[in-house]
C-alpha cells in the first residue's frame, strides 16, 4: 500500500512530524518499507512556456526558446531538449535556482547566445523517471507558477508493508483511522452526499451465485465526456500511489480503490446486452480481459456477466471489449463485495494479481459498496459530465458476513500480557478502533466488531490490539521462565555434536548441500533407484531429492577441483529422502569423502595420495564412539562404487551403510584423475551407544605369541581373526593383524598373515602350558578351515 | 716413594690430556685402582721406619686424592662436553610445522546453530527434529493456514505432490511435538526449511530454528524475556531489543523482533535502510486454533513460539555479505570459520 503523506494529512493530521508517524506506523504493525520525497530539493523553479523556438545559430543540437515565467515576463533559454516546441508548459529553473546535486543555476552563454535559467526534465528534479526530454506539464498550468506549489511536490511516499490480516488498511482511509486511534486525533468524518438522481434508469442485475457475491450496486451515468481528462491533483495522487492515469472515469475507480479501500469498476453501458448477472464461469468460456489477456476460464471462477457472456472476472480483472473506451458516453459503475474465499488464489490460477483481487481476497469492508459509489459519481459527475440513475443495490443479507462478537474476559488480559490494563483503557482502545461494546459484565466485555475488520474473531484478536495500541514495548519483560522439569536425556544415545568433534578433529570440512539435486547426478549413481520429484523445481539441475548424500559431497568435490583446490576432505549431515514401495524414508545420514593427498602439503610429509585405509580409519574412529560391536563385509551392490574396494558396514550385525571407492568411470566422468573415498552411515543408528560395564583389571603377566600364516589370498582377514577369537580360548586378550605379506618366496596364490596374541588370565599367572595349548588349536582351527600352513 | 711426586705429575697431565670418559677411568684404573701405580706406593710404606710411616701415608693419600679430585674434575668437563655436543647435534627449527596437524571445520551455519542450541539447553530447552518433506496438515493445516488463506502464497512452497510439501519453515515440528506430549513442553527445532526463491538475498534452501514453550501461565511478558535475553546473549552484548507488532497465522498476538543496527548504532545507515534497527525474528503467542488441533487445553496452558532464520544470524555474526556463500561450499569460504 504506497499513499502520498500529504493525502493521508487531509484525513487525519496530527502534530507529529513524518518521521514520528512512520515510527509510529511501523511499531503498530503497519510496517513503513519506505519513504520517499515526492520530489528533490530545489527552489526557484516555476510553470514555464515555451512561446518560440529558434535553432541554435552555432550548434546544431541546441535551441533558442522564448519562455513566459515568473511574472508574464520572457527569458531567453538555450536548451537541448528534444521535445522543446512552442505551446508546451514545463519546469523553468530561473537563475538563482538551486536542482538537486548542488547545481546552481546562473546566466550563461551557451556558444555565443546568452540563456537565463534552465528548462528541467523529471530526472533533473529528482521527480520522476522520464528522462526522455522536458517534462510536459498540464496545458492549463498557471505560468510563472512555483512548480512546488502546483504540483504539491512537499510530500513525501510512504509504503506500507501489509500483513495479510490487516486489508482494513489498503486505503487512506484505514491507515487514517489507524493514525487517529494512534494519536487521539480525530479523524475526518467523510460522507459523500448523496448525489442527485437525475435519470430513472437502472440496469438489471441478478446474483445467481449469493455466496460467492452477496452484495452487488450498479449504477448508470449517461452524457459522459470521456475526452475530459482527470484533474492535475487527482492524478498526482494517483501517480504517488503508483498507479498510472488512463482516463477520467478508471482515474476515479482507481481513487476510490486507494482511498477508501473499495475496487470498483466501470462497464460501458452500450457495449452490456440484457443485463448483469454474478455467476460461476462456464467450462472454458472464453474472455479477452483488460490487459489483452485472453483466458479460458476454469468453472470455479466468479464472473460479472451479461446476456450474451461473462464480461469481466468478478473481484479480479474487467473484460476488454466492455471497457470505458474513447466512444464512451454512457457507464454501468459497479461496486460489489465478494466473499474472500471465492476470490482467494483465483487470480494466480491465471498468472493475474490486481489491486483489486489483492483486496478481495483479503476483505474488504461489505459495508462500504454504496459510500464508494456515491463518492466516484461525485467525482465522475464534476470531471466529465453526465447524469447519474438511482443506485441498484443487490443483496443477499444471508450470505452477507454477520456481525462478530468477541468476548474479553477481564482476567484474560493480564493472564496473556502479563499485565493489567484499567477497564475504561480498554474500553477506549477498542471503541476507537470501531468495535462498539456490546455487553459489559462484571468480569468480562462482549464487543461488536466492525464490518472492515477481517482479522478479528476471537479473544486473543482483542489482546492483540490492545497490546498494539498500548505498544508492545509498553509491555513488561519478565525473565523468570525457569523449567519446571529437567529435560530427559539417555546417555546411552549419543549426541551428533561428538561425530562433528571427531571428524573435525580429523581434518574433515562440514558443507552444507541443497537436499535437491541434478536428476543426472542422481541417475549417474543410483541409476535404478527411483528419487522424489518436485512438482516445481527453482531449475531443472534442482530438481529431485537426494536418496545419498554421496553425489551433493561429490558435486562439492568437482566444484572444488575446479577451483584448484586438490586435496579436500568433506562431510555432511542430513537427510535422504528414499521411496520405498508406497511409503518415503526420510532417514538421517552423514557421509564422508576424500580425495588427493593423505596430508596437506608439509615438509615432513609423505606424498602419498589418500587411500581406502584412511577413510576406513575414520569410519573406525566414528564407529569406536558407540562402543558397540562393528563389521566390514566386502560388497559390490552399489553400482557406482568399485566393486574390489568397497564395504558393507554394520553395528550388531545390523547394516548401517558403506564405504569405499568411487566406481573409475563415474570418477572419470566427473573429470576427476584421482580416487575418490567415501562412506555414507545411518546417522540415527550410529548415535546408538553402548554404556561402560566395568570388567575388572588383571595384576598378571601378559604372555604374547606372533603366529604367521599362509593361506589363499582371496581369504578376509576378518574371517581369520573371527576364527582366531573363537578357538583360543577365554585368556585371549587382545588380538591384532600385523602384517600382510605375498610376492617373493611365497606361492603367487597364497599370502602370509601374521598375527599377534596377548594373553593373559584375570586372576593368576598363565603357565606355558596353557598358552601353547591356546596356540595349538587356532594353529589346527586355521588349518582346518582355511587351509591355512604355519610359517 | 721417591718416585710420589713423579707418578703424581705424570697421572695429573694424563688426566688434563683424557679426551674421553673410558681413557680417563683408564688412568683411575691405572694410578688409583687397586693395583694403580699411586696405590701401590702404601704397600711400600711397611720399609720405612715407623715413625716416618705416617707421615708418608699422608702424603700418599693426599696425591691419591688431588688425582681423584683432578679426574672428577675432568669427568664433570668432558660430561658436560659430551652433553653440549649432543645438544648442538639435536638442535632443530622450531619454527617449522608440526606433524599432521590439519583441522577440519564445521559449516557457519552449524557452528551457529550450535551456538543456539546451547544457549537454549541451558535454559531447559531439549532438540526436537522433523521430516522436511511434509503433510499439508502439518505444514499449513494445522498452523491455521487453511488452504484459501494469503499467508500460503507467501510461502513460495515447493511441492511433492498436492498434498505434500517441503517444509517452508520449521513450525510444523511444534505440531508433531505437541501431539506427542502434553506440557509442559520446551523445544527448539533447527532445521532445513525451503522456499522456491532464488536471487541475491534467497537462497531455495535456508535453516531455522523454532521454539515452543507451553506451560500454565505463559504471557507475553515471558515471551518478551525470552527473546530478549536471547538476543543479548547471541550477540554478547546488551543489544537494544524492540517488538513490532505483525501477523502469522500460528499466533496471536504476533511480534517481529528488531534488533538495534550495530552498524550505525541506532543512527540509520544504510544497512538498516535508514531505519537503525535489523529485523532478526518472529514470535508470538500460541494460536488457540494450534492447540485445538494438537488437543491441548487452552483454558489451561498458554505458550510461546519464535522463529529465527540461521543464516541471517550468521551473517551477522560473522560478517558475511552474501547469504548464497553458504551452500557454494566453496573451501576458501569454509576454512574461514
Amino acid at each position: 500500500m504506497k499513499f502520498s503523506e500529504s493525502w493521508l494529512r487531509e484525513w487525519v493530521n496530527p502534530d507529529i512530524s513524518t518521521d514520528a508517524l512512520v515510527e509510529q506506523l511501523t511499531m503498530a504493525g503497519l510496517e513503513v518499507d519506505s519513504v520517499e520525497p515526492v520530489a528533490g530539493k530545489f527552489d526557484r523553479v516555476v510553470v514555464g512556456e515555451i512561446v518560440n523556438v529558434e535553432q541554435h545559430p552555432n550548434a546544431d543540437k541546441l535551441r533558442v526558446c522564448e519562455v513566459l515565467g515568473l511574472e508574464e515576463k520572457k527569458y531567453t533559454v538555450v536548451c537541448g531538449a528534444p521535445n522543446a516546441r512552442p505551446g508546451i508548459k514545463v519546469p523553468f529553473a530561473m537563475v538563482g535556482a538551486e536542482l538537486p546535486g548542488d547545481i546552481k543555476i546562473k546566466k550563461a552563454k551557451l556558444r555565443g547566445v546568452e540563456s537565463f535559467g534552465m528548462l528541467c526534465g523529471q530526472t533533473e528534479l529528482e521527480a520522476g523517471d522520464d528522462d526522455s526530454g522536458l517534462w510536459e506539464l498540464a496545458d492549463n498550468a498557471p505560468v510563472g507558477e512555483d512548480l512546488r506549489v502546483h504540483l504539491q511536490l512537499d510530500d513525501n511516499v510512504i509504503e506500507v508493508d501489509l500483513t495479510p490480516n490487516r486489508s482494513d488498511c489498503l486505503g487512506v482511509k484505514g491507515i487514517a483511522r489507524e493514525v487517529g486511534v494512534l494519536n487521539r486525533a480525530d479523524v475526518k468524518a467523510f460522507a459523500p452526499a448523496e448525489q442527485k438522481i437525475e435519470l430513472k434508469e437502472t440496469f438489471p442485475i441478478d446474483i445467481s451465485s449469493p455466496e460467492d457475491c452477496p452484495l452487488y450496486c450498479g449504477r448508470v451515468i449517461k452524457g459522459v465526456d470521456v475526452s475530459r481528462s482527470s484533474p492535475l491533483w487527482l492524478q498526482e495522487k494517483l501517480r504517488r500511489s503508483d498507479i498510472r492515469p488512463i482516463d477520467a472515469v478508471v482515474d476515479v475507480t482507481n481513487y476510490v480503490l486507494i482511498e477508501l479501500g473499495q475496487p470498483m469498476h466501470a462497464f460501458d453501458l452500450a457495449k452490456l446486452s440484457g443485463g448483469i448477472n454474478v455467476r460461476r464461469a462456464e467450462a472454458g468460456e472464453k474472455l479477452r480481459l483488460l490487459n489483452e489477456q485472453e483466458v479460458s476460464l476454469t468453472s470455479d471462477t466468479l464472473v460479472i456477466a451479461d446476456q450474451a457472456k461473462a464480461v469481466a472476472m468478478a473481484g479480479i480483472m474487467g473484460g476488454a471489449e466492455t471497457a470505458v473506451s474513447k466512444s464512451t458516453t454512457d457507464l454501468l459503475l459497479e461496486a460489489a463485495f465478494f466473499n474472500p474465499i471465492s476470490i482467494a488464489g483465483k487470480a494466480r490460477n491465471y498468472g493475474l494479481h490486481t489491486d483489486s483481487s489483492h483486496r478481495f481476497e483479503r476483505g474488504v469492508d461489505y459495508q462500504l459498496a454504496v459510500e464508494a459509489m456515491e463518492r466516484a459519481t461525485e467525482l465522475i459527475l464534476a470531471i466529465v459530465g453526465g447524469k447519474a440513475g438511482p443506485i441498484a443495490k443487490i443483496e443477499h443479507v444471508e450470505t452477507l458476513p454477520v456481525v462478530r462478537k468477541v468476548e474479553l474476559r477481564k482476567a484474560r488480559i493480564e493472564h496473556g500480557l502479563g499485565f493489567a490494563i484499567p477497564d475504561a483503557d480498554v474500553v477506549d482502545i477498542l471503541t476507537r478502533l470501531g468495535l462498539t461494546l456490546d455487553k459489559e459484565g462484571d468480569a468480562d466485555w462482549t464487543f461488536k466488531v466492525p464490518s472492515y475488520r477481517f482479522d478479528i474473531a476471537i479473544e486473543e484478536d482483542l489482546l492483540e490490539e490492545l497490546a498494539r495500541i498500548y505498544g508492545y514495548n509498553n509491555l513488561p519483560t519478565t525473565t523468570n521462565l525457569v523449567p519446571q522439569v529437567l529435560p530427559y536425556k539417555s546417555e546411552s544415545r549419543l549426541d551428533v555434536g561428538r561425530f562433528d568433534a571427531l571428524l573435525v578433529a580429523r581434518d574433515y570440512r562440514e558443507v552444507i548441500t541443497y537436499s535437491f539435486i541434478d536428476p543426472s547426478l542422481h541417475a549417474s549413481c543410483f541409476a535404478d533407484q527411483p528419487a522424489v520429484e518436485l512438482l516445481n523445481p527453482i531449475s531443472a539441475d534442482l530438481s529431485v531429492m537426494r536418496t545419498s548424500l554421496i553425489p551433493g559431497l561429490l558435486d562439492t568435490l568437482v566444484k572444488n577441483v575446479n577451483r584448484q583446490h586438490a586435496r579436500v576432505r568433506l562431510y555432511e549431515k542430513g537427510l535422504r529422502f528414499v521411496k520405498n514401495g508406497e511409503h518415503l524414508d526420510q532417514t538421517q545420514g552423514i557421509a564422508g569423502l576424500l580425495y588427493g593427498s593423505r596430508r596437506d602439503k608439509s615438509w615432513l610429509a609423505d606424498k602419498d595420495d589418500v587411500d581406502f585405509f584412511d577413510i576406513k580409519g575414520d569410519v573406525e574412529a566414528l564407529l569406536k564412539l558407540g562402543g558397540l560391536e562393528f563389521s566390514f563385509t566386502a560388497s559390490s551392490e552399489h553400482g557406482f562404487m568399485h566393486p574390489g574396494q568397497t564395504a558393507a558396514v554394520a553395528i550388531k550385525g545390523q547394516p548401517i551403510g558403506f564405504i569405499g571407492a568411487l566406481h573409475p568411470e563415474l570418477v572419470r566422468t566427473q573429470g576427476l584423475n584421482k580416487s575418490v573415498f567415501v562412506f555414507e552411515l545411518d546417522l540415527q543408528l550410529l548415535l546408538e551407544s553402548a554404556l561402560p560395564s566395568f570388567s575388572g583389571i588383571s595384576r598378571y603377566p601378559e604372555v604374547e605369541r606372533d603366529l604367521a600364516f599362509l593361506v589363499k589370498t582371496d581369504i578376509a582377514a576378518s574371517d581369520l581373526l573371527t576364527a582366531i577369537e573363537s578357538s583360543a580360548g577365554e585368556n585371549l586378550k587382545e588380538l591384532k593383524v600385523f602384517d600382510i605379506y605375498s610376492g617373493e618366496g611365497i606361492d603367487s596364490e597364497r599370502k602370509s598373515v601374521a598375527f599377534h596374541l596377548t594373553f593373559q588370565h584375570s586372576s593368576r599367572t598363565l603357565n606355558e602350558d596353557e598358552v601353547n595349548k591356546a596356540v595349538d588349536a587356532v594353529v589346527n582351527t586355521l588349518e582346518g578351515d582355511f587351509d591355512a600352513t604355519l610359517r | 716413594m721417591e718416585n710420589l711426586e713423579a707418578l703424581t705429575v705424570e697421572a695429573l697431565s694424563k688426566v688434563e690430556d683424557a679426551e674421553n670418559l673410558s681413557v680417563l677411568d683408564q688412568i683411575r684404573v691405572e694410578y688409583l685402582g687397586k693395583k694403580g701405580n699411586i696405590t701401590a706406593l702404601l704397600k711400600t710404606l711397611g720399609k720405612l721406619p715407623a715413625d716416618e710411616r705416617p707421615k708418608a701415608g699422608e702424603k700418599i693419600n693426599l696425591a691419591k686424592a688431588d688425582v681423584a679430585n683432578r679426574i672428577s674434575e675432568r669427568k664433570q668437563a668432558l660430561e658436560h662436553a659430551a652433553i653440549q655436543a649432543k645438544l648442538n647435534s639435536e638442535t632443530i627449527d622450531v619454527t617449522l610445522d608440526g606433524r599432521n596437524s590439519g583441522l577440519g571445520g564445521l559449516h557457519p551455519v552449524t557452528r551457529t546453530l550450535q551456538r543456539i542450541e546451547s544457549i537454549f539447553a541451558s535454559a531447559g530447552y531439549s532438540v526436537e527434529q522433523g521430516p522436511e518433506i511434509e503433510d499439508d496438515f502439518h505444514n499449513f493445516e494445522a498452523l491455521n493456514i487453511p488452504s484459501h488463506h494469503p499467508a500460503r502464497a507467501m510461502h513460495d512452497t515447493f511441492y511433492i505432490s498436492p498434498s505434500e510439501v517441503l517444509r517452508t519453515h520449521t513450525s510444523p515440528v511444534q505440531i508433531r511435538t505437541m501431539e506427542m506430549q502434553q506440557p509442559p513442553i520446551r523445544v527448539i527445532c533447527p532445521g532445513r526449511v525451503y522456499r522456491c526463491d532464488s536471487d541475491l538475498t534467497h537462497t531455495p534452501m535456508f535453516h531455522q530454528v523454532e521454539g515452543l514453550a507451553v506451560d500454565t501461565n505463559i504471557s507475553f511478558a515471558d515471551l518478551k524475556g525470552t527473546v530478549d535475553q536471547f538476543l543479548k546473549a547471541f550477540f554478547e552484548t546488551d543489544v537494544p531489543v524492540r517488538f513490532r507488532p505483525s501477523y502469522f497465522p500460528f499466533t496471536e498476538p504476533s511480534a517481529e523482533v528488531d534488533i538495534q543496527c550495530s552498524n550505525c548504532a541506532g543512527a540509520g545507515c544504510r544497512v538498516c535502510k535508514q531505519t537503525g534497527w535489523i529485523e532478526v525474528m518472529g514470535c508470538g503467542m500460541v494460536h488457540p486454533n494450534v492447540f485445538a488441533h494438537c488437543d491441548i487445553d487452552t483454558e489451561v496452558y498458554s505458550g510461546f513460539a519464535f522463529g529465527m532464520g540461521v543464516e541471517r544470524l550468521a551473517m551477522m555474526k560473522y560478517g558475511v555479505n552474501d547469504l548464497r556463500l553458504f551452500f557454494e561450499n566453496d573451501l576458501d569460504f569454509l576454512r574461514q570459520f
